[in-house]
């Protein structure tokens, strides 16, 4: 057993700390949270630094590491800031890896590369209006004529959306079948093609860089070629898929937390009252000590889903109990740095409550915790103790 | 062009608590972060951008514990092409005048046209490193240079004076460059470049294979001895200015101005 990053590792964890503590300033981070654009030119930059592209195999113009080594980064990015962070490492999200994972040679070729340098940027369109933790049946319907795929639906909540340049959309391909989700698939569609509009979702508690959106599909040709995969293996790829990203929300979390912490040590340190600086009062020291448990906890159970995931030991159980955990951790300790902060921490200025805000979605998106939760005990009722 | 810069791994110590170490000779290292010496930053993207418009290589060179290679990993990832790390136990508590001297034996050696180091470290703050191996190998060198120009034979520099005076002159090659901060902007270390890095070796050399001996080392070789080290306990002076507004501005301008602060 061996619990210590590699050299390599930490050497990539601090280049990641020093981007960011350089280009994620505390006026950039405030500026992005108030406006909710996505902050692109900072996005270009992390792409030419090899930041979003950690993943991918270096044949398709990536970096050639991990889950780990992609986390690692997640968590220095969502430690300095958790709106600009999240916006930054999901530009590349799902798609290159569905793709890598089923995609023909030509496809990966053709959508991979681009989004590694930060020219291009995708979505991933699995949610609906009447469908989110429940994707066993989607109302967005492909229907082949001809050679073409005909698709008419909406997708809701599509992180990217408004300026994505590739979809990787998942449809109801089968109508008959049951169990439903026997009949999804899933498709690349450009952005561009004749039906696909976008509305930009605004007004959301947090992560307001990373930007949000609904699509809206009205008999949207595409070609034979842009199936994923097999058809109607959509629904397996999609939840495949969740095994990788609820890894990196547990890192978003461990690294929201992480940035948290700091700050709320750093205020205690300077802050006096009734004489002395607040740090010295056990009421703050204890929760700052607490605090520091939890994200340490959180941090050893996102490694180790990583780890397991780049062994080809993938456990959803574990990914599972990393995210619910995670995401809970992230909650507390920034609530906690806002107690701290007193006064002052309800303030944008003193930077906690946005931490705050952002930490809630790592409990929702990619799962919420209460379905981690189904997938931890179905794990437990199936496998038994060793 | 062929470079070779001097490096040092170095403890921040800027925003930590500093606390003295137990001999009152030195700082307490062990919870301090150790990063690449600031000065020695902007030498080593000097000399890579130098590489890139004039060809040759970069050589980073340090002397240190196997800590350094975090350092010399960083030196290699923003585009040095080899690392020497000189470590051995014999080398501990040496002066500046026996780390040139470590580094002379190994430098004598190597193909170079200009040395690069940075104008002083963040830690120690001596200054002395690279004037004294300029000495040694018997090459120009030029202090606090905030502008290099290679030309034909010689590179042309600007050195920063005090007062904001800057001065302009010619050295010959070979030569030491001790560069100053904010002469050009430090890249990132991209993961492009963490993956080169980790490719490459870095070459360990112990005292045997530098050619000294262990009384050449060390204290022993060492010219200066640290008596003490402590700090200053905190002065509070406030001082209360009379007068009119003109008076008090200009006491205060004097004041500010005394102190160096502006």
């Amino acid at each position: 057993m061996n619990f210590e990053l590699t050299d390599e590792q930490t050497t990539i964890k601090k280049a990641a700390r020093e981007f960011c503590e350089k280009e994620f300033t505390p006026e950039l981070a405030l500026e992005f949270d108030e406006k909710e654009e996505f902050p692109m030119e900072l996005y270009r930059k992390a792409a030419k630094l090899g930041f979003t592209s950690m993943r991918f195999p270096e044949e398709y113009g990536g970096q050639g590491y991990g889950v780990l080594e992609d986390c690692l980064v997640t968590e220095e990015m969502c430690r300095v800031d958790p709106g600009l962070g999240v916006a930054v490492t999901l530009g590349t999200l799902m798609f290159p890896d569905g793709l890598l994972k089923h995609g023909t040679e030509e496809q990966r070729r053709r959508y991979i590369p681009p989004l590694c340098t930060g020219e291009k940027i995708c979505a991933a369109a699995f949610s609906e209006p009447e469908h989110g933790s429940d994707i066993t049946r989607m109302d967005t319907i492909a229907k082949k004529g001809g050679n073409k795929w005909v698709i008419n639906g909406s997708k809701e909540f599509i992180t990217n959306a408004p300026f994505a340049d590739f979809f990787c959309v998942l449809c109801q391909t089968d109508l008959k079948v049951t169990p439903s989700h026997r009949g999804e698939s899933l498709f690349a569609i450009d952005r561009g093609t004749p039906g696909l509009d976008v509305t930009k979702l605004n007004g959301k508690m947090g992560i307001k860089p990373c930007v949000t959106g609904s699509l809206s599909l009205s008999d949207v040709k595409i070609p034979e070629t842009n199936l994923i995969g097999e058809l109607n293996k959509g629904f397996y790829y999609a939840l495949e898929l969740f095994d990788g990203t609820r890894i990196a929300v547990a890192a978003e979390a461990v690294g929201m937390a992480q940035g948290a912490l700091e700050r709320a040590l750093n205020y205690a340190k300077e802050r006096k009252q009734f004489g002395s600086p607040i740090i010295q009062f056990q009421g703050v020291s204890f929760k700052l000590a607490e605090m520091a448990m939890k994200i340490e906890t959180a941090r050893l159970i996102t490694y180790k889903a990583a780890w397991l995931y780049d062994q080809g030991k993938m456990d959803p159980m574990i990914t599972a109990m990393a995210k619910a955990y995670a995401s809970r951790v992230a909650m507390d300790v920034t609530d906690e740095a806002i107690q701290i902060h007193g006064g002052y921490g309800y303030l944008a200025d003193y930077h906690v409550e946005r931490f705050h805000r952002c930490a809630k979605i790592t409990e929702i998106y990619e799962g919420t915790t209460e379905i981690q939760k189904l997938t931890i005990i179905r794990s437990l009722l199936k496998r038994g103790f060793s | 062009m062929n470079i070779i810069i001097c490096v040092k791994h170095v403890p921040e110590t800027a925003e930590a608590e500093i606390a003295i170490h137990s001999s009152g000779k030195k700082i307490k290292t062990e919870d301090l972060v150790f990063d690449i010496n600031e000065w020695d930053n902007y030498a080593l993207e000097e000399a890579v951008q130098l590489k890139e418009k004039h060809e040759g290589s970069v050589t980073a060179i340090t002397v240190g514990s196997e800590a350094a290679d975090s350092t010399l990993r960083k030196c290699l990832a923003r585009g040095a092409d080899k690392a020497i790390r000189l470590t051995d136990k014999a080398f501990e508590g040496s002066d500046s005048y026996v780390i040139a001297r470590i580094l002379h034996k190994v430098i004598q050696d190597l193909p170079f046209e200009l040395i690069l180091t940075g104008a002083q470290a963040g830690d120690d703050g001596y200054a002395q490193v690279g004037v004294v191996l300029a000495e040694l190998l018997g090459i120009p060198h030029a202090t606090m240079v905030k502008k290099v120009e290679p030309l034909k034979g010689f590179v042309k520099v600007n050195r920063e004076l005090e007062g904001g005076l800057e001065e302009i002159m010619e050295v010959k090659l070979p030569a030491l460059l001790a560069t100053q901060t904010g002469i050009n902007e430090p890249r990132y270390i991209s993961i492009m470049g963490i993956r080169k890095a980790m490719k490459k070796e870095i070459q360990v050399l112990s005292l045997k294979d530098v050619g000294l001996t262990e009384e050449e080392v060390g204290e022993s070789g060492s010219w200066i001895t640290v008596e003490k080290m402590f700090i200053p306990p905190v002065e509070k002076k406030a001082e209360i200015l009379t007068g009119g507004v003109d008076e008090i501005t200009t006491k205060v301008v004097e004041t500010l101005r005394g102190k160096g602060l502006i």
